[in-house]
């Protein structure tokens, strides 16, 4: 793959969590395609998902036939001591021929550069680098030729960043909202004792149970803890301890204490960020069906299509797939969001 | 989310309980699931630690529910009653069509448990990888159970599937 291959602004990169999901992304008009493999090397280390290496090999080949690129995802950090794994998964997402590797852990980056060196590196917003200073690090001294930011700065900033730095920029356009600081969130590990950077797995389905009420209230727990109670008629978000809705002394009545069951959608601000640079727009959602990758691509290949053509975006409504049943544009639009 | 159409509760008079019908059932339960796991034996990988697991699916409308086991050695599938259910490693409940949908591939687990049309219940993991290996399914799952009952068999799914598209 060339550089002239990822060149043209608006790629639409999509999410894939088992074979069947990628086709389905490719044949939607996705640009690029992102999966992991069925361990802890990437940060959807979900029961039943992902891919083996044969699955891969026979999922590069089907998106190479059709025009689309393969990232891989090894973006969690290796255990001291521990790397094995991930030179293994670098070894056999050459051996695929993927078209980039996203990466979070200096290690891994180092490794691939190295061993690797014509690979092309991805930054993974799981490296939370959100600074032109903490970008260009990572450039120097990896190669790394697109960052993925974090979910935190407004389109202005991202402008502003763009101007000083020496690699592509990707950004979350549809998803899981994200504003923890990824990478270093250990709610999770303090829970379950399982690392959502090292194991990749944030609130693991084996810990995770609901509890229906005759009422049809239903409460979810993570290892024990009730994370939130939700009324018979009141929609639901994932069971993470970022999500849940807390009581405290000040707010006896639980309140969502640091983000609330919402996911963001900026398919009203696509054409904003391509004029501020963005190259590469991002779906989150590898753990999501392909019903979902098939809704949420081709609502996104037409809008960026349409962008393209010079007029203005047509939107498809995709609330019902949203978490919570909620969207926002978040730091995007302003960091008043809530 | 567009609210999934329910279809009528199937009734239960005392000229047909429910006993009959799950005996009749059975058979034909059984000559599925095991041509569905001759036909996908890939997905079995994605639910390995789960094979031996017992998952209750309940349509709200339907006077029974289903019993699965994902063995890929000893598939099985067969009606249950619905009171009381047996006991299980992990259930999900949901309208008729919106299970179908799930099994197609053409409905999200995920938007359908955020609305709360989906309920689930027991070993969360085990669901999510019996979710998994189903989502990875090219084709109509629902579409090759019809087949097997021929025009009659494709006649039922066509007349779903109208239903659920005017829902």
């Amino acid at each position: 793959m060339t550089a002239e291959d990822f060149s043209r602004a608006g790629e639409l990169v999509c999410p894939a969590g088992t074979p069947a999901a990628l086709r389905t992304a490719v044949d939607a008009g996705a640009d690029s395609i992102y999966c992991g493999f069925r361990n802890a090397t990437n940060a959807r280390n979900f029961p039943g998902l992902n891919f083996t290496p044969e699955e891969l090999d026979a999922s590069v080949a089907y998106a190479h036939a059709r025009g689309s690129k393969v990232l891989l995802a090894l973006n969690t950090y290796p255990p001291a001591g521990k790397v094995d794994l991930w030179r293994e998964a670098a070894e056999q997402g050459m051996r695929a021929g993927v078209d980039a590797f996203i990466v979070a852990d200096m290690g891994v980056a180092q490794h691939i550069a190295a061993t690797h060196p014509g690979a092309r590196l991805h930054l993974s917003v799981q490296a939370a680098a959100s600074s032109p200073e903490a970008i260009r690090y990572y450039c120097e001294h990896f190669g790394v030729r697109r960052v993925v930011l974090p979910r935190i700065l407004t389109i202005p900033e991202i402008k502003a960043i763009k101007r000083e730095i020496p690699c592509e920029i990707e950004t979350f356009i549809f998803g899981n909202h994200g504003l923890m600081v990824e990478g270093r969130c250990s709610l999770t590990n303090w829970l379950t004792g399982l690392s959502t950077n090292m194991d990749g797995v944030c609130s693991p389905a084996a810990d995770v149970t609901y509890e229906r009420d005759d009422d049809g209230t239903m409460r979810s727990r993570l290892a024990g803890f009730t994370i939130d109670s939700f009324a018979p008629e009141e929609t639901a978000g994932y069971p993470t301890i970022c999500k849940g809705r807390y009581n405290a002394p000040h707010r006896p009545e639980g309140y969502y204490a640091f983000e609330e069951p919402i996911s963001l959608n900026l398919a009203r601000l696509l054409p904003d960020l391509m004029a501020a640079g963005v190259h590469a727009f991002k779906i989150e959602g590898r753990q999501r069906s392909k019903s979902y990758v098939r809704r949420v691509v081709s609502a996104f290949r037409r809008a960026v299509d349409n962008i393209r053509e010079g007029h203005a975006p047509d939107i498809g409504d995709l609330v019902a797939l949203t978490e919570g049943q909620k969207e926002t544009q978040g730091a995007f639009k302003t960091k008043k969001w809530r | 989310m567009t609210t999934m159409q329910s279809l009528r509760p199937v009734p239960r008079g005392p000229g047909f309980p429910g006993a009959v019908l799950r005996a009749a059932l059975q058979p034909v339960l059984g000559r599925v699931v095991r041509r569905i796991a001759a036909r996908h034996p890939d997905m079995f990988a994605r639910i390995a630690p789960y094979q031996k697991a017992d998952f209750l699916i309940v349509a709200n409308e339907l006077p029974f529910a289903l019993h699965l086991r994902p063995d890929p050695d000893a598939p099985m599938m067969r009606a249950v009653p619905k009171s009381p259910l047996p006991p299980s490693d992990a259930r999900i409940e949901g309208p008729f069509l919106l299970l179908l949908n799930l099994v197609d591939g053409e409905s999200d687990g995920d938007a359908a448990f955020f609305s709360r049309e989906l309920t689930i219940s027991g070993n969360t993991e085990a669901v999510v990888s019996l979710r998994n290996a189903l989502d990875d399914v090219d084709g109509s799952i629902a579409q090759e159970t019809a087949d097997l009952f021929g025009p009659p068999g494709r006649a039922v799914l066509g007349m779903l599937r109208r239903r659920g598209a005017a829902a």
